[in-house]
């Protein structure tokens, strides 16, 4: 085929009516490169422009930063983009924008909903948190108990409180679920928001780890006004929203492509060839064994990535989380042992709020123990166990005595 | 290249799926074992004199053409890969099929495959060995490592794998590889904990055969073929858990006790969740080592240590979680559990333990003992 029309209809069709494939995106890539050249463009003027190219993610839609292309493509953008040096949205100051909010956004939310926020989310100048887990409300998500009453005028009035939510101190906006309707058994009676976070009723406290630091934060919600405008999905239907933001929180969390000896074990691996005074030979055979248990973990996630281009998705997404876990924790621990007096010290303790999490950063007693929470975080390691043994390989559920039991009535 | 691009810079890219043809080879097989050696028929020949099922190998390996398939066909081969001699291998694991098709049609083929080039002997014995007509096995034990240094193969060798099947036994001596006949050598049949592999003690009279290959080349032959051996006993493995887990869901989901099914349960559940991440890592494993064999990567031996040190407890521990999900049924022996747990633990030790191939590993990528410097592989 040699027609390269340029031009693009609603469905993302070029002119000639087929679909958007690798060299017409190479082409536009170009296009706005040449039209914002990056050395003589602001940041953010350039990655609006981007997000108006349709270059932003192009499986979007077109007119919300993308070109309806297939999702594979944008490894060819994102090629082009960084051969030429232009700058990116820093995806991990905004991950939870992107990663949980634009797929919920996108899904369940209103022409204008999604007009007013997917553009100033994926360019980053406004930070999104989740207001999902709660004390009382954990692996057991559902059984949540923020209230959220409409009222004289149809809008929301929320009352509640929330933990663990990364970001909330720098967010402007806030996906929200909160109880609607207590008199209905616990999954029924959830409805999904969005909550502005500048309202005055939103207070937020920092959260110490055992590390020391505070990464997260509590969020207390007195009174909070959301328009009707900012519901996704029916009243009541705020479970089945959720799913869509809980499916995709999982993939981002261990679905990223490392290199060998990428992550903990490059560390731990550095350290025994520099440290040769270290080595014993029980810390030697465990290092083996975890040396290759992360080079498989590498390469199932590499084998994953390539079904995801084949377009053959498989369930293999879970098993990365539940491996990066284990293997997190196992390697961390031998590098704190295998540091011998060095391990018995710490960083510091001093409590900071740092802006990007890295668990293979800072020192070895860090990451044993912020590792420790990725067994936690993200769906605990035993509920994910029950995904995998219910959803891919089919065995039962466990009997339950919470199903059919309004919300009110459940023990707590 | 330096050792620590070696270790972390190269992207080379291994192709980890399978592709249309290795899925038709897959099914084709599948259909060829469930009908002719399917786990029952193997318990009722495994205290036989052989546990080949008759016609079986003819059918595999010369109508199908799974014999020839490292071979290249101006070899008499089929031309293809350890790709699809892997998804071959997935197979007999899943059914743990007694062919000397991973001691003849990839440790002895690979070996002669390094030799047709120079040895016209070695040429006209690996175009037969393709053609599925004659079974060539290495007068070597099973648990011969492909890291392991080179030695000459005794007047008498014992744990030899599929002997009793073999035409030809491939002896190593001080002066080079010899191809003897099996009607020349004395081949004693041994007890073995795997009744699907058989095992002989081999004794070849020295001078006997034909010479194929002087003492250095025939090192650097017996090692790739080990090698090739080792990488592909991995989709053995991988194959062999696969069964075991499906198996075991399969049981729990229809065995009833406490008025529910056991597979509800979440201690049990939780295994079996633990034993599919297992699997899917030895997938990711088995189909690297076989792909890096398949384009000759240098990093074939890397891969294929990895594979091993993997694949090989998984397979054991999925063995060993089939018995014990399976509770008293598991123990019985008219229940085919416990074929795949004597194959899986055998397995365990052939071509190179996980502890050999671990050790394997630090030498490759410089993480040594202590006391102990950076050496190279081997």
């Amino acid at each position: 085929m040699t027609d390269t029309a340029p031009d693009t209809d609603a469905r993302g069709l070029t002119g000639a009516g087929r679909p958007i494939d690798a060299e017409e995106l190479r082409a536009r890539t170009r296009r706005l490169l040449a039209d914002h050249p990056p050395a003589t463009t602001d940041r953010t003027d350039f990655l609006r422009a981007r997000f108006d190219a349709g270059l932003a993610w192009v499986h979007y839609p077109v007119g919300l930063g993308g070109l309806d292309a297939p999702r594979a493509l944008q490894a060819v953008v994102d090629t082009e983009l960084a051969a030429a040096d232009a700058p990116d949205n820093d995806p991990r100051r905004i991950g939870i924008g992107l990663g949980m909010a634009a797929p919920t956004l996108l899904a369940y939310g209103s022409e204008e909903v999604k007009r007013r926020f997917l553009r100033p989310l994926w360019v980053g100048e406004e930070v999104w948190c989740q207001l999902f887990s709660e004390p009382g409300a954990g692996s057991d998500l559902a059984a949540l108990g923020t209230r959220a009453v409409r009222d004289g005028g149809g809008d929301w009035v929320v009352d509640g409180q929330k933990v663990w939510t990364s970001s909330a101190h720098v967010a402007r906006w806030a996906i929200l679920i909160a109880r609607t309707d207590p008199d209905v058994p616990k999954h029924r009676g959830i409805t999904y928001f969005v909550c502005d976070m500048t309202d005055p009723g939103v207070e937020v406290r920092p959260l110490r780890q055992i590390t020391g630091e505070a990464e997260f934060n509590e969020v207390f919600l007195t009174g909070v006004r959301i328009p009707d405008a900012h519901r996704l999905g029916g009243p009541g239907d705020g479970w089945r929203v959720a799913q869509t933001t809980l499916m995709n929180e999982r993939v981002s969390i261990g679905g990223a492509r490392i290199p060998r000896e990428g992550g903990m074990i490059g560390k731990a691996a550095t350290t025994w060839r520099e440290r040769p005074e270290l080595r014993t030979h029980d810390l030697h055979r465990r290092l083996l064994d975890l040396w290759v248990d992360a080079e498989v973990a590498r390469l199932t996630g590499e084998r994953l990535r390539q079904q995801l281009v084949a377009g053959q998705p498989g369930p293999e997404g879970s098993a990365m989380k539940l491996g990066f876990a284990r293997l997190n924790q196992a390697i961390s621990g031998l590098e704190v042992e295998l540091l011998g007096e060095e391990g018995l010290l710490y960083g510091e303790w001093e409590m900071r709020r740092p802006d990007l999490v890295d668990f293979t950063g800072r020192d070895a007693g860090y990451r044993y123990l912020r590792s420790k929470g990725n067994s936690i975080e993200g769906g605990t390691t035993e509920v994910l166990l029950n995904i995998v043994a219910e959803r891919v390989l089919g065995l039962p559920s466990e009997p339950r005595n919470d199903k059919d039991v309004a919300w009110k009535d459940l023990a707590r | 290249m330096t050792e620590a691009t070696e270790r972390t810079g190269r992207t080379e890219q291994l192709d980890l799926l399978y592709s249309e043809t290795e899925d038709d080879l897959r099914a084709a097989v599948r259909s060829l074992l469930a009908d002719r050696a399917g786990h029952q028929d193997l318990l009722g020949r495994i205290e036989t004199d052989s546990p080949y099922v008759p016609g079986l190998w003819k059918a595999l390996a010369g109508d199908m053409g799974a014999a020839g398939l490292l071979v290249p066909e101006k070899l008499g081969g089929q031309g293809a890969s350890h790709r699809e001699a892997a998804v071959v291998l997935e197979e007999l694991g899943r059914a743990v099929t007694p062919v000397p098709y991973l001691t003849s049609a990839v440790v002895a083929t690979e070996t002669l495959l390094a030799l047709a080039g120079e040895s016209v002997p070695a040429a006209e014995l690996l175009a037969e060995l393709a053609s599925g007509r004659t079974v060539a096995v290495l007068a070597l034990p099973l648990t011969a490592s492909p890291h392991a240094k080179p030695v000459s193969t005794p007047s008498t060798v014992t744990g030899v794998a599929d002997a009793g099947a073999a035409d030809v036994l491939l002896v190593s001596r001080a002066d080079g590889l010899y191809a003897v006949p099996a009607a020349e050598a004395t081949v004693e049949p041994q007890t073995p904990l795997d009744l699907t592999r058989p095992l002989a003690q081999v004794t070849t009279e020295a001078g006997g055969g034909t010479r194929l290959a002087g003492p250095d080349e025939a090192a650097a032959a017996v090692r790739r073929g080990l090698l090739a051996g080792a990488g592909l006993l991995a989709s053995e493995q991988l194959g062999l858990a696969e069964w075991c887990l499906e198996e075991t869901v399969r049981h729990t989901r229809e065995r009833h006790q406490f008025n529910r099914p056991v597979g509800s349960f979440q201690a049990l559940k939780h295994r079996m969740a633990q034993l599919w991440l297992d699997v899917v890592g030895a997938r990711a494993a088995a189909r690297a080592a076989a792909d890096a064999l398949a384009t000759g990567s240098p990093d074939a031996p890397l891969t294929v240590a990895v594979a091993q040190a993997y694949c090989s407890k998984v397979a054991v521990r999925a063995a060993e979680e089939c018995v014990q999900l399976h509770g008293g049924i598991g123990m019985t022996w008219e229940h085919p559990a416990h074929l795949a747990l004597k194959r899986a633990k055998s397995d365990q030790l052939a071509l190179g333990s996980a502890g050999r191939h671990q050790d394997a590993v630090a030498a490759l990528v410089d993480l040594p003992a202590p006391g102990t410097e950076a050496v190279g592989a081997g």
